[in-house]
């Protein structure tokens, strides 16, 4: 029970320094010290409840004004679009974002907003069509945000049955490369286990994580001959024998069985002294045993 | 106590350092691997009879292959395999001992010692442009004790000493663009004719000195009509050539005098009207047409007047001309009628003189005949005799001589395009079994030589008596199916649409077949295989079929042509049957179901986006139906750098009245930005492998879960610039980019950009990791590096306890929509070769530790053990990282020699490595093929499930024997001591 009310504690903390994430104090943090958009907000997953419950895009403009250069830096939006199985694409909601231009010509996407639309009585419908024919909800992006819509959609889907919760959750995972969208990655946050059970949402308002991706740098291939001529040198010079480990650490394997047989071997045995005096009251019985004794003697010599 | 546990210890340690170097000793070689030398369909074949020593033909291959080969046994004496891009353009012999070859049009002379085959010299000439390119290696020409060879290439001719290839002088035509047909020589003469075409619409003769390469005159003439390049040379002083609307033969001849032209409708000399086609370039007053499918012979008269003086059905092959005794020359006709095949040897002058006729009975399997190369010689009764060296459309290699083929080589093997393997029949109790073992004393004797040889006290005799025996009670080339899965049947396609299998045991052809023998129908013109499926493989419940394989082919060379299926029976090589799908093929998918019979359910998406489900019945349909849902493809558009998710929609059948066809509809895109990334490979793991382990137990018993999904697609890019050659950017201009990609949902799970890093990429996937190779310009070397994926979703299910109530959610359906957290590990490493192609050995449970096998620049393979490249090895490992085998970190990977597979072998133009597992869990089959053929056995963590073939049991059984003794004549002693004892 008091782990259980730690937990909650803890999470709580989490939860409100989720919250606390969201102050403009850590945008502009993140601003100063140059973060690329998706690496130092890994936890970025903007809470965009349709009830707008969060800090509106709208407040942007304003620190971008006060605390960056508007020469190297823009303001972009491009528009999330939906389609309910094989229908058409018609809006879903607006990103928007922030391009950072830097000094060696690279782009990135920082402060990534979303704003959800709300499903109207037809969507609606229709997603619960898609319910009930476990079919596919998809989505797409412009491949480029600059230029939308770039060469191509970005496109992605899921079945409908994923998303239903308490609300609709989903997750948004944007793949960037400069101001080209890779790729888009869509889903429920959670699992989806297979069979999927037909469940109705709770409230038809979406839950929408966003998170932006950029690639990863390989780390270097480790260049150390020197290092390891160093190290080795050092060995040389301290080399730390291992600690010498005691009989029973080495081999405990087999002193135990070991052990076991001895201890089997001397119940017996003393079984056997007990029996012995026991069977001495019969007449030929000692010599019987004074043969096998006899016999065995020898032998052992 | 104590020394046992030593000995246990050593023995351990002594099993660990086994397992690290893999190496067979010199008498092993051969036990169980084989290899196979080809040299490719062959081009150009130039005869060499010299009258001492061994008769021997030099040719040159698609392969580019130039090679001489024994007249007498068709054997290879020498061969040299020059590099893919190094296509030969000619070959000849020039004077009487060197070998001349002109490759990469015309800027490669090389000349090669006949006799063995060594390099002499080597003159790259200079070139400018691309063109055609022409060797002219004159007999009689002779410029102050040096012969010059002529070549024509890039805009540039060359006159180059035969003698040691130094260039004396060339003549540069590179302003004019003039392409030079043909170079003539008068006899006697010094000056030289070069005669070509200026804008294909212009006759140019340059009458050159050949002392000092000077324009002696130049006279050119302008035919309206314009030229379409084919040229034949008829005498010294006149061409025969095709006007550009193919409708007109033009005599130029140009001797002296003016260029003249004369003009000869076809229509004039045939009734049959067509485009026309010149063949066989090099006929003495003589022409070959083609038209409308039928050969003539045209004479062209002293006037440059034309008449027709034969016609041949068309599928006649013809030869260049030869001279023969008394200045006659004799040339040589190949035609097909029904199985036969006739040889005709005729002269040229007199066609009705027939100075050869056999017909030879041939292999239907083996197509029509493509080439034919004369040589003739002296009878013992002192008259002419002719043999033929003739290439099929399978593209072997045939020599006919006294009506008979003296020698065949399967040449189709050297272009192999897609391997699978199949299991042989299983021995029934009618089949007889070779006795391995003859009697007692035989097996005795057997065993001691063994143990002689165990103990180095063998002798040679000993040694190849040894082996001897090895190669026969093995008895590794039955027909039937052995309890270790060592026997096996590859099934290879090659480029000339011929299926062949081979024995795993000592890779000969159990059987052939040409996918369009022309025993066929004709409804598909020339189809070409693409690629080869395993059909039905019977197990379980369907054990008395045969097992088949699926060729899929295509009727022409684009892509929207309609496809076509053969089904080949594996046991006995015949067609089932085969047919004319009707629709095209871009992707054949095999699907993980099969039908009551075993087969396997595959799609075939067209060009048109649908997907057509075969077998055609309807269970097959009812099986799809069910699992229709969970159906998903995807497509790569590499030229636009786009990626596509497909799922199955319904059924199509508002446009066409097939049931089994069905549209799809697009899931998920990837798109890769046009101008940063070039898609340069892409990679799935194979669909039948297996995963013995799904989790990895870490030193600090830590559990780690493979993410093992048959949907992961490995994707690399390079920038733009840095596709094309290494070194051709600067490492700031190049990067390359690796992707792992969810094929179900299009997510990305990992993403790792190399800078300064460049393609060809060369991947390898298996179970949850890949291992890629591409080179790094920063540091000026290749590099290797591994990703592993771990899934962390399943994390949790370590504890024991949980494991045990059941609360876990080890046993659920993994879904790909599920979001799973997925953790990657990676690391890179140096290598110091460039790679041509990488696999992995894969074995029946997937228990055995897994080798990569890397192909070599250099045409071997190398066998890497995986642990090499494990992404967990760290500089300094602890003791427990120790215990589990993880090595210490180094900033390259080894190159053990002993870890070569081919071990002295070369597997000459290496392109693919196939792994199959045996049944034996420790070992796995593995064959390379290129230009050669290599076939071994592999036990990547020695056969510790099964004692070795060399395994003495005499020792065993002497040991035994000897320790029962030993135990009778103590006990006697003892009993003896005893009574004695007694007696006291």
């Amino acid at each position: 029970m008091a782990k259980l009310t730690l937990v909650i504690f803890l999470s709580f903390l989490l939860f409100s320094s989720s919250l606390a994430f969201q102050s403009d104090e850590l945008l502009i943090d993140d601003e100063e010290f140059g973060l690329e958009g998706a690496n130092p907000r890994s936890p970025e997953t903007e809470f965009a409840d349709s009830t707008a419950s969060f800090s509106p895009p709208k407040q942007t403009p304003t620190t971008r004004k006060r605390y960056s250069d508007p020469d190297l830096d823009s303001k972009v939006q491009f528009t999330l679009e939906h389609a309910f199985g094989d229908s058409g694409f018609s809006s879903a909601g607006i990103f928007s974002a922030r391009l950072k231009t830097w000094s060696h010509g690279g782009q990135t996407l920082t402060k990534l907003r979303f704003l959800r639309n709300e499903f109207s009585d037809e969507e609606k419908d229709a997603f619960k069509n898609l319910l009930k024919e476990d079919d596919l909800y998809r989505i797409r992006l412009p491949s480029n945000v600059v230029s939308p819509p770039g060469r191509e959609y970005v496109t992605a889907s899921v079945r409908a049955r994923c998303l239903p919760r308490d609300g609709l959750d989903e997750h948004i995972a944007i793949h960037m490369d400069g101001a080209n969208i890779l790729a888009v990655s869509y889903g429920s946050p959670g699992s989806c286990p297979y069979p999927r059970q037909l469940n109705l949402p709770g409230k038809w308002s979406f839950n929408s994580h966003t998170i932006l991706k950029s690639s990863e740098q390989a780390p270097r291939t480790p260049i150390f001959a020197e290092e390891i001529l160093g190290s080795s040198e050092n060995a040389e010079g301290e080399v730390v024998p291992p600690v010498e480990k005691t009989l029973w650490a080495k081999y405990w394997m087999y002193l135990i069985p070991l052990g076991l047989i001895l201890m089997n071997a001397a119940t017996q045995a003393s079984n056997g002294a007990d029996e012995q005096p026991a069977a001495g009251s019969q007449g030929q019985a000692p010599a019987a045993i004074q043969r096998g004794s006899g016999s065995a003697a020898p032998r052992r010599r | 106590m104590a020394m046992a546990i030593r000995v246990y210890l050593l023995f351990l340690l002594f099993l660990s350092s086994a397992i690290l170097s893999f190496s067979l000793y010199e008498d092993q070689v051969g036990l169980m691997d084989w290899h196979q030398r080809y040299i490719g369909k062959v081009k150009h074949a130039v005869f060499h009879t010299q009258k001492t020593g061994r008769k021997r033909v030099i040719v040159s291959t698609e392969e580019n292959v130039v090679a001489s080969l024994d007249l007498r046994l068709g054997e290879i004496f020498w061969r040299h395999v020059l590099g893919t891009k190094d296509v030969i353009d000619g070959v000849d012999i020039a004077l009487g001992k060197y070998v001349i070859t002109l490759s990469s049009e015309g800027s490669n002379l090389r000349a090669w010692n006949l006799p063995d085959g060594q390099m002499v010299w080597e003159t790259s000439l200079h070139s400018a442009q691309h063109s055609k390119s022409l060797l002219s290696v004159p007999t009689n020409l002779k410029v102050d004790k040096d012969y010059p060879i002529l070549v024509f290439g890039g805009g540039y001719l060359h006159a180059v000493s035969a003698v040691d290839g130094e260039v004396l002088w060339k003549k540069d035509f590179t302003a004019e663009g003039f392409e030079v047909q043909r170079v003539l020589q008068p006899p006697g003469s010094s000056i030289i004719y070069v005669l070509g075409f200026l804008d294909s619409s212009e006759a140019v003769v340059y009458q050159i000195d050949s002392k000092s390469g000077e324009v002696v005159a130049q006279k050119s003439m302008v035919f309206p009509g314009g030229f379409s390049g084919e040229i034949s040379s008829v005498s010294t002083d006149k061409v025969v050539a095709l006007d550009a609307m193919r409708s007109i033969l033009v005599t130029i001849s140009f001797l002296d005098g003016d260029i003249s032209f004369q003009k000869t409708h076809i229509a004039d000399l045939v009734e049959e009207s067509g485009k026309a086609e010149i063949l066989s370039p090099l006929l003495s007053d003589m022409v070959a047409v083609k038209v409308n499918k039928r050969t003539i012979f045209v004479r062209v008269g002293g006037e440059g007047k034309l008449e027709v003086v034969d016609s041949l059905s068309d599928e006649t092959a013809m030869s260049d001309s030869l001279p023969v005794a008394d200045d006659q020359v004799a040339f040589a006709t190949v035609h097909h009628e029904g199985s036969k095949l006739h040889l005709m040897v005729k002269l040229v002058d007199d066609l009705d003189t027939v100075l050869l006729r056999e017909s030879i009975q041939m292999d239907q399997n083996r197509g029509r005949v493509h080439k034919v190369f004369i040589n003739n010689y002296i009878k013992t009764d002192r008259s002419n005799g002719f043999r033929a060296l003739i290439v099929m459309e399978d593209h072997s290699l045939l020599l006919l001589q006294q009506g008979a083929i003296v020698w065949s080589r399967e040449e189709g093997l050297a272009s192999v395009t897609d391997v699978t393997t199949a299991e042989l029949p299983v021995e029934k109790d009618g089949v007889s079994v070779a006795k391995v073992e003859h009697t007692l004393l035989d097996w005795l004797k057997g065993h001691v030589l063994k143990l002689k040889g165990t103990l180095l006290l063998a002798t040679p005799e000993d040694v190849a008596a040894i082996q001897e025996m090895r190669f026969k009670s093995s008895g590794k080339n039955k027909l039937t199916r052995d309890h270790n899965g060592f026997r096996k049947l590859i099934i290879a396609l090659t480029k000339a649409g011929k299926l062949f299998a081979l024995h795993t045991g000592d890779g000969r052809i159990v059987w052939s077949m040409l996918l369009n023998s022309p025993s066929k129908s004709e409804a598909c013109g020339r189809p070409n295989g693409i690629s080869l499926y395993q059909w039905q493989v019977p197990h379980h419940h369907a054990m008395d079929e045969n097992p088949s394989v699926l060729v899929v082919g295509r009727c022409g060379s684009d892509s929207s042509a309609p496809g076509l299926l053969s089904f080949v029976d594996v046991y006995t090589g015949k067609e089932i049957s085969s047919s004319d799908i009707g629709h095209s093929v871009v992707q054949v998918m095999p699907l993980p179901f099969t039908d009551s019979t075993e087969q396997r359910l595959h799609l075939i998406a067209d060009t048109h986006g649908h997907v057509h489900l075969y077998p055609k019945t309807s269970e097959a349909l009812s099986i799809f139906q069910r699992e229709f849902q969970n159906v998903y493809w995807y497509t790569v558009e590499a030229d636009n750098g786009i990626i596509r998710g497909h799922a199955m929609k319904s059924s199509c059948s508002g446009e066409t009245a097939d049931e089994y066809c069905f549209t799809t509809r697009e899931l998920w895109t990837v798109v890769f930005p046009s101008e940063s990334e070039k898609i340069i490979s892409t990679l799935t793991r194979k669909p039948n492998e297996v995963v013995h382990t799904q989790a990895k137990v870490n030193s600090d018993q830590d559990l780690l879960y493979k993410y093992v999904s048959r949907n992961l697609l490995f994707v690399a890019t390079v920038s733009p610039k840095g596709a094309g050659e290494i070194g051709s950017v600067t490492p700031e201009e190049s990067a390359l980019v690796v992707y792992l990609i969810d094929t179900i949902t299009g997510r990305i799970l990992h993403r790792l950009s190399h800078q300064g890093c460049q393609g060809p990429v060369h991947a390898v996937f298996s179970e949850n990791w890949v291992v890629y190779h591409y080179f790094n310009l920063r540091a000026h070397k290749y590099e290797f590096t591994v990703v592993e994926i771990y899934d962390q979703s399943r994390a949790e299910n370590k504890n024991v306890w949980k494991l045990v109530l059941g609360k876990h959610n080890l046993t659920a359906p993994i879904s790909s929509y599920s979001r799973t957290e997925v953790l990657t590990k990676s690391q890179s490493y140096f290598f110091a070769q460039s790679v041509k192609t990488i696999a992995v050995t894969s074995t029946a449970k997937g228990i055995t530790s897994k080798q990569l096998l890397i192909g070599t620049i250099g045409d071997q393979i190398l066998a890497l053990d995986k642990r090499f490249v494990d992404p967990r090895r760290t500089l300094n490992p602890s003791q427990a990282e120790k215990e589990e085998g993880i090595i210490p970190l180094t900033d390259s990977l080894p190159i053990i020699p002993q870890s070569y597979i081919t071990h002295s072998l070369r597997v000459e133009g290496l392109r693919g490595i196939i792994t199959a597992p045996a049944k034996l869990e420790s070992t796995t089959h593995v064959f390379a093929y290129g230009v050669d053929l290599f076939y071994t056995r592999l036990a990547p963590s020695k056969t510790y499930d099964s004692l070795t073939e060399d395994f003495s049991y005499a020792l065993l059984l002497i040991t035994i024997v000897a320790l029962v003794a030993a135990i009778y004549i103590t006990w006697v002693l003892s009993e003896k001591k005893e009574l004695s004892e007694k007696w006291r």
